[in-house]
């Protein structure tokens, strides 16, 4: 079975390299074409047609389990030719530069270039340097727009329209790519965002971002729709921003108390990979309100509708 | 090509607009040069009034200045002849009317013994076609612990101490340093941000950056330095000069400094009064500086500064960097621009706006870097050195960078659009550089 897909949706774009620059009909029109996806994945035949022939390699500089399998499944179940590169373990180590690792891909010629690189800006640098499609899956502390794009996915499947809910995101929103793309994207869908963490972790202008700035859980969660908790990472609770992880768990942890100060239907969201007893508790982490495992099943579509999108623009499409 | 240098026959500028800003001239007239220096400096000297075999230059429409004395340049020798050479920064310097080149010591090994110095002025003797004079390290190898040779290098031409991009984060290294220098009247210039502030930031710390996903540097990286070194400056009482100054907040603390009658001054960089943390755009690496591009708010205040003269001198901050060092994620890559070729170029941005009267530009360029340096240049008095540059106030060009005369190309200035342009630069008597 083959269903050609309903959705004759265009993304104006070569590239996916953020949220940023998309507007708000495009992210609509990402999200129904996911939603097409979600039911095919639900299937037994999975597979589609729509890349058949195509190339797709997943650049990752940078360690990633559930993000490069997401694109790796989404990409076969399209039908594409899938080559995962992790760049850690190979030039890169011998000094090659980012540059040169994709003139050097480029003349593979594959269709579609999946990166993650541990610098902002550099999936943008690279995709100036290549003939093909670009997306970014993750670039420093600026933008992951597919994790931005399935956190909505599920936001909606669960919630309904995005527009006037209130969506709390916590944690450590200084150096998280995916609190960036989530406030563009909530906010072009005219979500009330607001950002809750300790004020070592919330970088300076943020007020700026069309944003409500909160330094204390009570005040952040109080009639939040959804709260969406984000990885403290192990080397920022060692004193340099947060004193401790004890501390920082006792304050910005979510736990069932803490929870119970946003609305009584809200829902917990995580891009995972988690820290239990850091950031989340095992509690809420695996609770009702949880929506956590739901945004890994949704992943896999999103990055099949962009695979899909972009591809419908690729030369001999 | 001809060897403009081996012309050594008086030259009559004729019809110039002459600024002399050591002695607020500015004014239609001829200018005479022979022997080296400035003769004649009027009007109606006239071809009649020369020595036979004078070459005559109809300059009319044209601006004859003192040559532009560039306080802070890195070029690569020793350690870096990749990145730029006494001989090709010196043709940059020339084709920018920059007849002066104080270079940085912060090289491989550092300027910090009296024979580095004069490796320095030999390899500039034998193969610069500008002057240069070098500053010398403050503290030995320029790592901020032990202060160098200070009256030593000093005797064997070192113009001014620094640690280059180095700052010394030690209070009492400097003030020992600060004291020991006045007793050989010895100027200390500082790059005056605190390392462990900077820490990884690589922009300017705010919005922006935050929207980039880069680490900021704060302002008050700057500031604090800048506040603490002032203070030092008032127990030594010695001489002190910020090398680069960016921010309204340090505008602040020079005030206060200068009003105290504190021997202090500062430069600001061509780049930090012409573009601001915008031009970085998207995560533009020829855009990234240390000290960082700052808000619009500052660079106004900047211009302003240099403007009302509280800022005294305003320099190029050259720093060639290859494309090994730029062709990387925003993070990772050096900071630094060229400039000394387009200094001139780009200020006129600020006469043109009207921000800036073009004699307290040239003087902010030629003669206060000449008094705080001790230098002989600056000026176009008679028995002045014939350091002229003479330029086109006017004319509108496009940067190309492949045309660029530094061995690196790395200007945040590619494919700007320009207004002025020079046309002649005249090193000790000597055409060195001509627009054809």
């Amino acid at each position: 079975m083959n269903i050609a897909p309903k959705t004759t949706f265009v993304l104006h774009h070569r590239h996916l390299l953020g949220i940023e620059g998309l507007s708000p009909d495009e992210i609509v029109g990402l999200l129904d074409l996911a939603e097409e996806f979600v039911d095919l994945n639900r299937q037994i035949e999975k597979k589609r047609t729509s890349l058949r022939g195509r190339t797709q390699v997943n650049l990752f500089f940078e360690a990633s389990t559930r993000t490069q399998s997401s694109f790796e499944l989404a990409g076969k179940r399209l039908g594409a030719d899938v080559m995962n590169m992790s760049v850690m373990s190979s030039s890169m180590r011998k000094g090659e530069t980012l540059i040169d690792t994709a003139i050097t891909l480029n003349a593979m010629r594959p269709d579609i270039l999946v990166v993650r690189h541990h610098a902002s800006g550099a999936v943008e640098l690279l995709a100036r340097k290549v003939d093909c499609a670009v997306i970014n899956a993750g670039d420093g502390a600026h933008e992951h727009p597919t994790q931005a794009l399935l956190d909505a996915l599920t936001i909606r499947r669960n919630k309904g329209p995005i527009e006037n809910l209130t969506v709390a995101i916590c944690g450590d929103i200084a150096h998280s790519r995916v609190a960036r793309s989530n406030i563009i994207l909530l906010n072009a869908l005219g979500a009330r965002v607001r950002v809750v963490a300790p004020s070592t972790l919330l970088p300076p202008g943020i007020e700026n971002f069309g944003v409500e700035v909160c330094r204390d859980m009570r005040e952040g969660l109080r009639n939040a729709d959804i709260v969406m908790m984000l990885r403290l990472q192990r080397e920022r609770m060692n004193g340099s921003l947060v004193p401790s992880s004890q501390e920082y768990f006792a304050y910005f942890g979510l736990d069932a108390k803490k929870l119970a100060y946003a609305k009584p239907d809200a829902l917990v969201m995580h891009p995972g990979p988690m820290n239990r007893g850091v950031e989340i508790d095992s509690s809420v982490a695996d609770g009702a309100q949880s929506l956590i495992r739901e945004q890994v099943e949704m992943g896999v579509a999103v990055r099949m509708a962009v695979l899909e999108a972009l591809s419908r623009n690729l030369p001999n499409a | 090509m001809r060897d403009l240098r081996a012309d050594r026959r008086p030259i009559l500028l004729t019809n110039a607009r002459i600024i002399d800003p050591s002695r607020d001239l500015d004014m239609e007239g001829d200018l005479l040069i022979a022997d080296g220096v400035i003769r004649d400096a009027r009007r109606g000297i006239g071809a009649a009034g020369v020595p036979e075999g004078t070459e005559v230059i109809d300059c009319r429409g044209k601006v004859a200045a003192p040559g532009l004395i560039d306080m802070r340049a890195f070029v690569g020798e020793p350690g870096a002849e990749y990145r730029e050479t006494f001989a090709s920064a010196s043709q940059a310097a020339a084709a920018g009317g920059v007849t002066t080149i104080v270079s940085q010591p912060d090289t491989s090994p550092a300027i910090d013994e009296p024979a580095m110095v004069d490796f320095v002025l030999r390899r500039a003797r034998d193969t610069a076609i500008v002057h240069v004079h070098p500053m010398a390290a403050l503290t030995k190898g320029a790592r901020g612990s032990e202060m160098t040779e200070i009256g030593l290098l000093k005797a064997a031409g070192a113009v001014a101490f620094t640690d280059g991009a180095k700052t010394v984060t030690n209070a009492q290294v400097m003030r020992n340093a600060l004291v020991y220098a006045r007793d050989f009247d010895a100027l200390i210039v500082h790059h005056t941000e605190d390392p462990d502030l900077v820490g990884e930031g690589v922009m300017n710390e705010g919005e922006f950056a935050a929207r980039l996903g880069l680490v900021g540097v704060p302002k008050a990286a700057e500031t604090i330095v800048l506040e603490r070194d002032v203070r030092l400056v008032a127990l030594a009482q010695g001489r002190y000069h910020a090398a680069s100054i960016t921010c309204a907040d340090s505008l602040e603390v020079l005030r206060r400094a200068k009003d105290a009658g504190l021997t202090v001054t500062a430069a600001a960089s061509i780049n930090h009064l012409t573009l601001n943390e915008i031009d970085v755009g998207s995560y533009r690496t020829f855009c990234k500086l240390a000290p960082p591009l700052r808000a619009e708010a500052d660079r106004v205040a900047l211009v302003e500064a240099v403007r009302s003269g509280l800022v005294d001198a305003v320099m190029s901050d050259h720093n060639p960097q290859d494309v090994e060092t730029k062709r990387l994620p925003f993070a990772e890559a050096a900071p630094g621009a060229i400039g000394i070729e387009t200094m001139l170029a780009a200020s006129l941005r600020l006469v043109h706006s009207g921000d800036i009267a073009l004699p307290v530009l040239l003087k902010a360029m030629s003669t206060r870097p000449a008094e705080l340096l001790g230098l002989p240049g600056g000026a176009l008095r008679s028995g002045s050195p014939a350091d002229v540059v003479v330029f086109d106030p006017d004319a509108p060009w496009v940067l190309d960078r492949a045309e660029l005369k530094s061995k690196c190309k790395n200007t945040p200035f590619d494919e700007a659009r320009l207004q002025g342009r020079v046309t002649r630069t005249i090193v000790g008597g000597r055409t060195v550089y001509e627009y054809v």
